[in-house]
Parts: structure tokens; C-alpha cells; sequence
């Protein structure tokens, strides 16, 4: 097997060849080889670094589980909510991890769509992200109606009371769009998974792992027939979870926008929440797959290439997300209404100004340094951006939330939140249960979709690779 | 490229393998190969055969001649169905009119009254308006279309199926690595053991292979698998068992209290017994010459507060009103105030003539009557014993209610009450009124009338 030390530039541009996907001139055993040897490493052999990582998510997992534990024993008065502002850390907290995850299924559908083939090389575990972020949303509704064992509520189950939920709430519109968004999503990582997960069971040597894998592959084949369907049922689920995925965010931000709240009440909520989401989402992704190549020795399947391309869409997204700040502001004034232009200097001016100029600097400011090549090829520049990214999209949540609350139409009622230990303790938490399960399907499950890797390579039409990835010198082409 | 042959019956059997053979299986190195080897196949007219590939290959469907699925078209079915189905369930729920029960709402069956829908009234909007119901309805439309796309697809590909007769084969199992397969079944009607084998061979394959049917027995689950199976599929009916027997059976005991929600605490309840007070209650009785918070009188009249003279139901009206500070005169004016509020608040029940007929009472035996229910019969003030009862006793009846009756002390003031007794006194005389009772006048034209 070809094995190579340090990163291949494949971010070249060539209108006579096409840039290799995958770098050091690998065959379909080494693509097949890289991503199982992962999972495969036994027990005594993982990585330190994981099993580290593992722990110290684990415990913050356990963490959280105290902190949900005391609230639900003591009631939402442990959190730092007050009146007015009754929306605090849990609703933040929901938008922001939904937000995560809308990355996943912009990889692995809108991407799949328009046939940007360097997604394979990252989709499965975008899409890994994906459910697992929104488990963490999932989280937060629920535990923060109060009474948990009343949770049910908000599903139209028939009973003796005659009770149904109020469908032309956006409140009730997230149970569905959020609910929908993780079956989806959760179908459509698994469909995915099925070729992969045979490739392991076919490789698999103990009665255990045959077992559990096979169970789960279903008996796949590879049969032409079912690759057919499968191809179509692919496709499909593509092009339902592109719209559902701008349906997701857009719900999520008519929780603010149906309102009447100044700051909230503002038409342009939700596809400026979807560019929002798609932003962090991919920085959450660099966050992740950053370590996860270098450790897992993936840095020819998930090469430069890919990591320069996400850096593209976070510059764009992240600008989307800088011309909607600036527009709120300039409506907030157009309007000529008092209250609206009102919330948006105190937010700028105000209380949280703090959090806001947080949130401009590491939403605006940051990616600009991806105008460079030199930046954004630059792997620890990157990492550290992509963390920025994801704290100044948190406060952009903390900032709609919190500063329009806070600070309404009666002066008599304004109030300065303050979060609680146990507010700070369940959004850190809340990080641990992301990573528990994330650093449990990096050591299972394949973490690059082995079969759709080969699919882009240029072995599966039968010819040979041209480079190992580097740009052709001119000769070459001659 | 190895010779395969078949192998001989002996040797099959030595492997308890079933002497029948499933197919022949050849394995190519690229899927260049395999696009070329099926096209050569679907030429030589097979109809039971298929390729296998660790990757959809491009122009497979065209070499082996795959028409396009039918699965989109289900799947439009899927989501036409999930978009009625937000349609209907936001109707139903929300906006179907409850007034439409209540003329069908005694042939509902009991069971289906849980299902029946609410009309939702949010600030005056209209009980249906479609630009609100559009998230839900797209929401389920995807929802169901995912859900059938994922599961007929599984269907249509007969998926999951774990036996299979090919994954015998050792070489096989690259199929999901880097190797590429063409398989012709047995099944095929124009499959002829030999002559098939050298087609096989003939189409340049890495290597071919004879596949023999599966014998059952070869690994089958352990045993364990079943009894664990069969026992934890009847540990899971117990919680369903015991809301069965909770369902059908009568108990004493109060219901399982899960959720407490600060329902139960430790205190003492009202009409509870308490060790801490000498006379052993928990409610503690009113200091004595206590009077009521916003209680306008001493109320220390107790005729006209009453009914009571010397601790005896009053047979006579009170003299004074304390609440007027003046004398209470029977009068034409106190009697007609006493009709307006008999009619008002007793005829419901009385009837207007005081028979005891009103309609309340008349619904109240419809409902009750003939299924021995606990309406009581209003009483008919012309019966002997009421007639016979004091003044006090009529008006200690409205004031604390009896049987059925309810208490009215609370809703109709002292002085109305001796009105309303007043008045139920002249129903009373006039019912069973003497000649000498009518002044002369009205006896005159009565007279007059006579036939």
C-alpha cells in the first residue's frame, strides 16, 4: 500500500485534467484498506488519543446527566431564565446545534445534487455530525417544558382529555420539522452506510463483529439490480432532504420571526438563519475532520482539496451572514419604527454589546482570511478559525435571543440575564454527549463512504490514475 | 485464469452442501470487464443472472439491460399520502367543529370520543387557514416519501435477506473491496450445467466458480439466540398485560400515583383527624362573634337571619328588616317581588305554578328516570306537608337546599328569600282557595261566568 507522509497539494486547477480526489495514487484495496483499518485496530491497539478523548467525553456526558438530573428534580428555576427573558441557554443552545448539523445534510444532499464529487470524501461523517448534533437539539426542548413527563404534549396523541396540540404554532411546526429532519437524516446516513458496513462484515474475523455487521449490512451483494434501486432511492433522498433542510432552519427561525418582539419580528430570519446554519455547520465539520485525518492517517481521502473547499464555503456563507447582520440594521432604521431601531443599538451599543462584537469578529472578521490561498490551505490556521466560527455562531444565537428579550417595549420590565453554573454545565455537557457519540462512530463505523469514494476514482472507469495528486508538470501533458 | 470444473457429487456431499448447483460465478479485476461480460450475457438471453460490484458502475443498467424502477412512482404515492395526511390531521385536530357532534355525539361509540377534534379558536382567526398548515403538511410529505423510499427500496430488492447461497464463496467477499462478479443462477431457464460453465470461462474472467445451493442446516443461529428471543418477547407482554388487567378489573386501592407533582403532602386535609387540638379536628370551628370579611350585619337577628325564634323554625314573618333598618311589611309590592324571583329562580324546577313540573325537572327524569338515576321529583308545594310547614322551614330550605335542591343562601339575599316564601304561601292559598277568599268584586264576575 502506498503510504504518504505529509499533505499532497491537490488544490490545483487544470482545465486539461481533473485534480485527483483521492491523493497517492491509491487502488480500490487501499481506499477499502484506510477506512476499515480503523475500525478494525483492536481493542489494545486504539489510538491514545481517542481513548483519551473518550474519556474526558464520557465524563462530561455524565456531567450533563447530573445537571439534567438536578433540573428535573428542582424544576427550570435552577437555570438563569427570568422575566423577561424566558428563553435562555436551552433555546440557544437548540438553534445552534440544529444549526450544526444542517452542514451534513448540505454535504450530503445539495452537494450530491449538483455533482460535487469531493463530498464523498467527507459525507458520512458530516452526516454523522448531522444526527448526532441534532440529538443534541433534540435535548433541549425537551427538557426545557418544565414538566418532562408532560413532554408528550406536543404530539397529537388522541386522549380522554380531548386535547390536541395548537398546529399553527411555529413551536409545534419544530416538533415536526426538527423531528422529520432527524429521521431523515438518520435514513438517509444509514442507507449510505449499508455498502460500507458489508465491506466490513466481508472483512470482519471474529464471530462478533460477522454478526453485528452483517446484521446490520442486510444481506447487501452488491448486486447491479439493487444498486440501481438503491442509486434511485439515493437520489431521492437527496432531493427531499435539500428542501427539508431549508424547511428545518426556516421553522426554526419563525420561532422568533412569527413573534411580535423587537429584533425578532423580521422577514429576513429565515434564510439568514439557513446561511447562519450552514456556516457553523462547516465549521463544526473543520473542527472535526482536522483531527480526525491526522490521527486516523485519512489525509489521502480527505485531502486539501476538500478542507480548501469547505474554507470557500464558510468565506461565503460567512459573508451571507455579514450582509445580513449589516441588513438588519439598515431595515432597523428604514423602518422608521422606534422599538425595532431601538433593539438593534442596544444590541450593538447596549448591555450585550460585548456579545455582539464577540460574535461580528468571529463571524465577519474571521473568515476573511480565507481570501488568501496561503490561509486557507494552512492547516493550524484553519482549525483555529473553524473554532472561532463555531463561538461566534453560538453568541449570534445568544445575541438574537438574549438582547431582544432583555430589552423590550416597557422599560419597566428590562433585565439583565446572567446564566447559571448548571446553564454553563448542560451547554458543556451538552458537548460531551456530541463527542461521546461522534468518538463511538469514529471507532465503529467507516468514516469516509468507502463505495462512493471509488465511485469518484478514475479505477472505476477502467483507467489508471494520472498523478498521485500533484499538479502535472507541463511535459506531461505534451 | 483458473479452470474450474464441477466437483464431484462425493465431495460436494463430504461438504454437506446440497449436490444441487445455484450458479456460476465469475470474477473480473475491473469493472471495465464486467460491463463487457454482461453485455455478453444479457446477449446470450439469460434471465436469472446479476452483477455485483463494490460501486454502482456507470452504464451497468444499459449492458445488462435494467429497465428504471418503479420505486419514484411509489414514493410520489408516499408523499401524496403524508401531504393528506398533515391536511386531514390539522383539520381534524384543530378546525373540525365540535358543535357538529353534539347532535351525533350520543352515537359516537366511547371509544372514539379520545379521536374527536377540537376547534381551535387562536385571537378570533378562522378555525382553517391553509398559509398555517403548510409547514406540517410539507414536513409529513417528506417525511413519508423518505420513509417509502428507504423501505420500498429495502422491498424491492428483497433486503434484508442474510442466507445467501453466494456468500459461500470465499472470493466473494471482496465484492465489497475491489472485485467484480457475474453470476448466472441455476434457476435460469437456459442455464445447461456444462455448456453455461464454458461461457463462463469464455468470457476472460479472473477466475470461475461453481456455486451449490446452501444446506439449511450450515449456520444456522445458535439456539440461544431463540430461547433468549422468546424469553425477552414474553417479559415485553408483562407491561402490557398489567394495562390490560388494570383496564378490566375494579380495585379499592387509589390509582399508581407516578408523577407526583406536589399532589401528595404531608399536612392535614380538611375533615381529617388532628392530635394536636383537645377536640381532636383539623379544621379549627370559627372563634365565636366572628364575623365574615366583608360581612355587611352582625346577622344577630336570627328570624330574620334564620328563620328561628327561640331555636323553632319561625312560623310567622320576621318583623324588622335589619338589612333596611325598617319594619318588613307582606305587602302587594313584597309579594310581587317575591313572584319575580320565584319565577326567576325556582320555577326551573317548581314550575311556575309550584306543582313541581318545571322543565328542569321534567329533562331531569328524562335523563334520570328510567335508568334509576338521582334526580329527585321537585316537590309540589300544594302537597299537604309542605303547606303544612312553617314559614322558617321554607325559608331554612332555600337558604341550605334539601335533597337535590341546591343551597341558595348564598345567591339570594334575606329579605328575597321571605319574598319568595311569602309568595310560595299565596300560590299556596290560592291553589286551595275558599269562596271566602276571593274579595266581593272578583266573586261577582265569577258568579256571572258560571254556565
Amino acid at each position: 500500500m502506498a503510504t504518504i507522509t505529509g499533505e499532497i497539494d491537490n488544490t490545483w486547477d487544470d482545465p486539461r485534467q481533473r485534480a485527483p480526489l483521492v491523493t497517492g495514487a491509491r487502488t480500490l484495496h487501499d481506499v477499502t484498506d484506510a477506512v476499515c483499518r480503523v475500525v478494525e485496530t483492536e481493542v489494545r491497539k486504539t489510538p491514545l488519543a481517542w481513548t483519551v478523548a473518550f474519556a474526558i467525553s464520557v465524563s462530561i456526558l455524565g456531567m450533563l446527566g447530573l445537571a439534567i438530573g438536578y433540573l428535573f428534580f428542582t424544576g427550570v428555576g435552577v437555570w438563569g431564565v427570568n422575566n423577561p427573558v424566558g428563553w435562555g441557554f436551552a433555546i440557544i443552545n437548540f438553534v445552534f446545534w440544529v444549526g450544526i448539523g444542517h452542514a451534513g445534510t448540505l454535504i450530503s444532499a445539495i452537494l450530491f445534487l449538483f455533482r460535487q464529487y469531493w463530498r464523498t470524501g467527507i459525507n458520512r461523517f458530516a452526516e454523522a455530525m448531522t444526527i448526532f448534533a441534532v440529538i443534541c437539539a433534540l435535548l433541549f426542548p425537551g427538557i426545557h417544558v418544565g414538566r418532562v413527563w408532560l413532554a408528550y404534549y406536543m404530539f397529537p396523541l388522541p386522549n380522554q382529555m380531548g386535547m390536541w396540540p395548537q398546529f399553527r404554532s411555529p413551536l409545534l411546526w419544530d416538533v415536526f420539522a426538527v423531528g422529520t429532519y432527524f429521521t431523515v437524516s438518520l435514513l438517509f446516513w444509514y442507507v449510505g452506510l449499508i455498502p460500507d458496513l458489508a465491506s466490513l462484515r466481508d472483512r470482519a474475523r471474529t464471530k462478533l463483529r460477522k454478526f453485528l455487521y452483517g446484521l446490520f449490512a442486510l444481506g447487501w451483494t452488491g448486486s447491479a439490480r439493487h444498486w440501481h434501486r438503491y442509486e434511485r432511492a439515493y437520489l431521492i433522498l437527496a432531493a427531499l432532504a435539500t428542501p427539508l433542510v431549508l424547511s428545518v432552519h426556516s421553522v426554526v427561525s419563525f420561532d422568533f420571526a412569527v413573534s411580535q418582539v423587537p429584533g425578532w419580528h423580521t422577514t429576513i430570519f429565515p434564510p439568514y438563519f439557513v446561511a447562519g446554519a450552514i456556516f457553523s455547520g462547516f465549521a463544526m465539520v473543520m473542527t472535526l475532520a482536522i483531527p480526525a485525518r491526522e490521527f486516523f492517517g485519512l489525509k489521502n481521502l480527505i485531502t486539501m482539496r476538500h478542507l480548501e473547499n469547505m474554507n470557500k464555503i464558510m468565506l461565503a456563507t460567512g459573508m451571507i451572514v455579514g450582509y445580513a447582520y449589516s441588513t438588519e440594521f439598515f431595515i432597523a432604521w428604514y423602518s422608521g419604527s422606534v422599538y425595532e431601531f431601538f433593539a438593534f443599538k442596544s444590541r450593538a451599543l447596549g448591555p450585550y454589546a460585548w456579545a455582539y462584537w464577540t460574535m461580528v469578529t468571529c463571524n465577519v472578521v474571521v473568515p476573511q482570511i480565507f481570501w488568501s490561498k496561503k490561509l486557507r490551505t494552512n492547516i493550524p490556521i484553519m482549525f483555529v478559525a473553524s473554532l472561532l466560527i463555531n463561538v461566534g455562531m453560538w453568541f449570534e444565537r445568544f445575541v438574537i435571543v438574549i438582547s431582544s428579550l432583555a430589552s423590550d417595549y416597557l422599560p419597566s420590565s428590562w433585565d439583565y440575564y446572567r446564566p447559571t453554573l448548571i446553564d454553563i454545565l448542560t451547554l458543556i455537557g451538552s458537548f460531551g454527549l456530541f463527542f461521546t457519540f461522534f468518538l463511538l462512530f469514529m471507532r465503529f463505523l467507516p468514516m469516509v463512504a468507502m463505495a462512493e469514494v471509488k465511485m469518484t476514482m478514475p479505477q472505476a472507469h477502467g483507467h489508471e490514475p494520472h498523478t498521485d495528486g500533484r499538479r502535472p508538470t507541463p511535459e506531461a501533458h505534451a | 485464469m483458473s479452470q474450474a470444473t464441477l466437483p464431484a457429487p462425493a465431495r460436494t456431499a463430504a461438504r454437506g452442501a446440497a449436490n444441487r448447483p445455484y450458479g456460476v460465478l465469475v470474477e473480473f479485476d475491473s469493472p471495465i470487464d464486467l460491463k463487457v461480460a454482461a453485455e455478453a450475457a444479457r446477449d446470450e438471453g439469460f434471465t436469472r443472472w446479476d452483477t455485483h460490484s463494490p460501486f454502482p458502475i456507470h452504464g451497468m443498467e444499459r449492458a445488462m439491460g435494467i429497465r428504471m424502477t418503479i420505486l419514484p412512482v411509489l414514493v410520489f404515492a408516499c408523499g401524496a399520502t403524508g401531504m393528506l395526511t398533515g391536511l386531514f390531521l390539522q383539520w381534524w385536530a384543530n378546525a373540525s367543529d365540535p358543535i357538529a357532534y353534539q347532535f351525533v355525539f350520543e352515537y359516537i361509540p366511547t371509544w372514539f370520543q379520545a379521536f374527536l377534534g377540537y376547534g381551535f379558536l387562536v385571537s378570533g382567526k378562522p378555525y382553517f387557514s391553509l398559509p398555517a398548515n403548510i409547514p406540517i403538511i410539507f414536513e409529513l410529505t417528506v417525511l413519508f416519501s423518505a420513509i417509502g423510499a428507504v423501505f420500498l427500496m429495502f422491498g424491492i430488492n428483497g433486503l434484508p435477506c442474510w442466507n445467501r447461497p453466494i456468500f459461500q464463496c470465499e472470493r466473494f467477499r471482496r465484492v465489497t473491496d475491489d472485485r467484480f462478479f457475474l453470476c448466472v443462477e441455476a434457476a435460469d431457464p437456459k442455464f445447461d450445467p456444462q455448456r453455461t460453465l464454458r461461457w463462463a470461462e469464455s468470457l476472460g474472467g479472473a477466475a470461475v466458480e461453481v456455486l451449490y445451493d446452501r444446506d439449511e442446516s450450515d449456520d444456522q443461529p445458535p439456539a440461544i439466540f431463540a430461547r433468549v428471543g422468546l424469553f425477552s418477547a414474553l417479559l415485553a407482554l408483562i407491561p402490557l398485560l398489567i394495562i390490560v388487567m388494570a383496564r378490566s378489573s375494579k380495585s379499592e386501592s387509589p390509582r399508581w400515583h407516578i408523577i407526583q407533582d406536589m399532589d401528595n403532602q404531608e399536612r392535614y386535609k380538611a375533615q381529617q383527624a388532628m392530635p394536636l387540638f383537645a377536640d381532636g379536628r383539623s379544621m379549627r370551628p370559627v372563634v365565636a362573634g366572628t364575623v365574615a370579611r366583608g360581612a355587611e350585619f352582625l346577622q344577630e337577628d336570627e328570624h330574620f337571619f334564620r328563620g328561628l325564634v327561640d331555636a323553632q323554625l319561625a312560623t310567622s314573618f320576621p318583623p324588622r328588616d335589619p338589612t333596611r333598618d325598617e319594619p318588613l311589611i307582606v305587602d302587594d309590592a313584597f309579594l310581587r317581588r317575591g313572584q319575580e324571583r320565584f319565577n326567576i329562580v325556582c320555577a326551573q324546577c317548581h314550575g311556575r305554578d309550584g306543582i313541581g313540573q318545571g322543565l328542569v325537572n321534567q329533562r331531569g327524569l328524562e335523563l334520570t328516570g328510567d335508568r334509576g338515576g338521582a334526580w329527585v321529583q321537585a316537590t309540589n308545594m300544594h302537597d299537604a306537608e309542605p303547606r303544612g310547614r312553617a314559614h322558617g322551614h321554607l325559608f331554612n330550605t332555600i337558604t341550605n337546599g334539601i335533597r337535590t335542591m341546591p343551597a341558595y343562601g348564598d345567591r339570594i339575599p334575606e329579605r328575597d328569600r321571605w319574598a319568595i316564601v311569602a309568595y310560595v304561601r299565596a300560590l299556596q292559598r290560592a291553589r286551595n282557595a275558599r269562596e271566602s277568599d276571593f274579595p266581593p268584586d272578583v266573586l261577582r264576575e265569577l258568579e256571572a261566568r258560571r254556565p
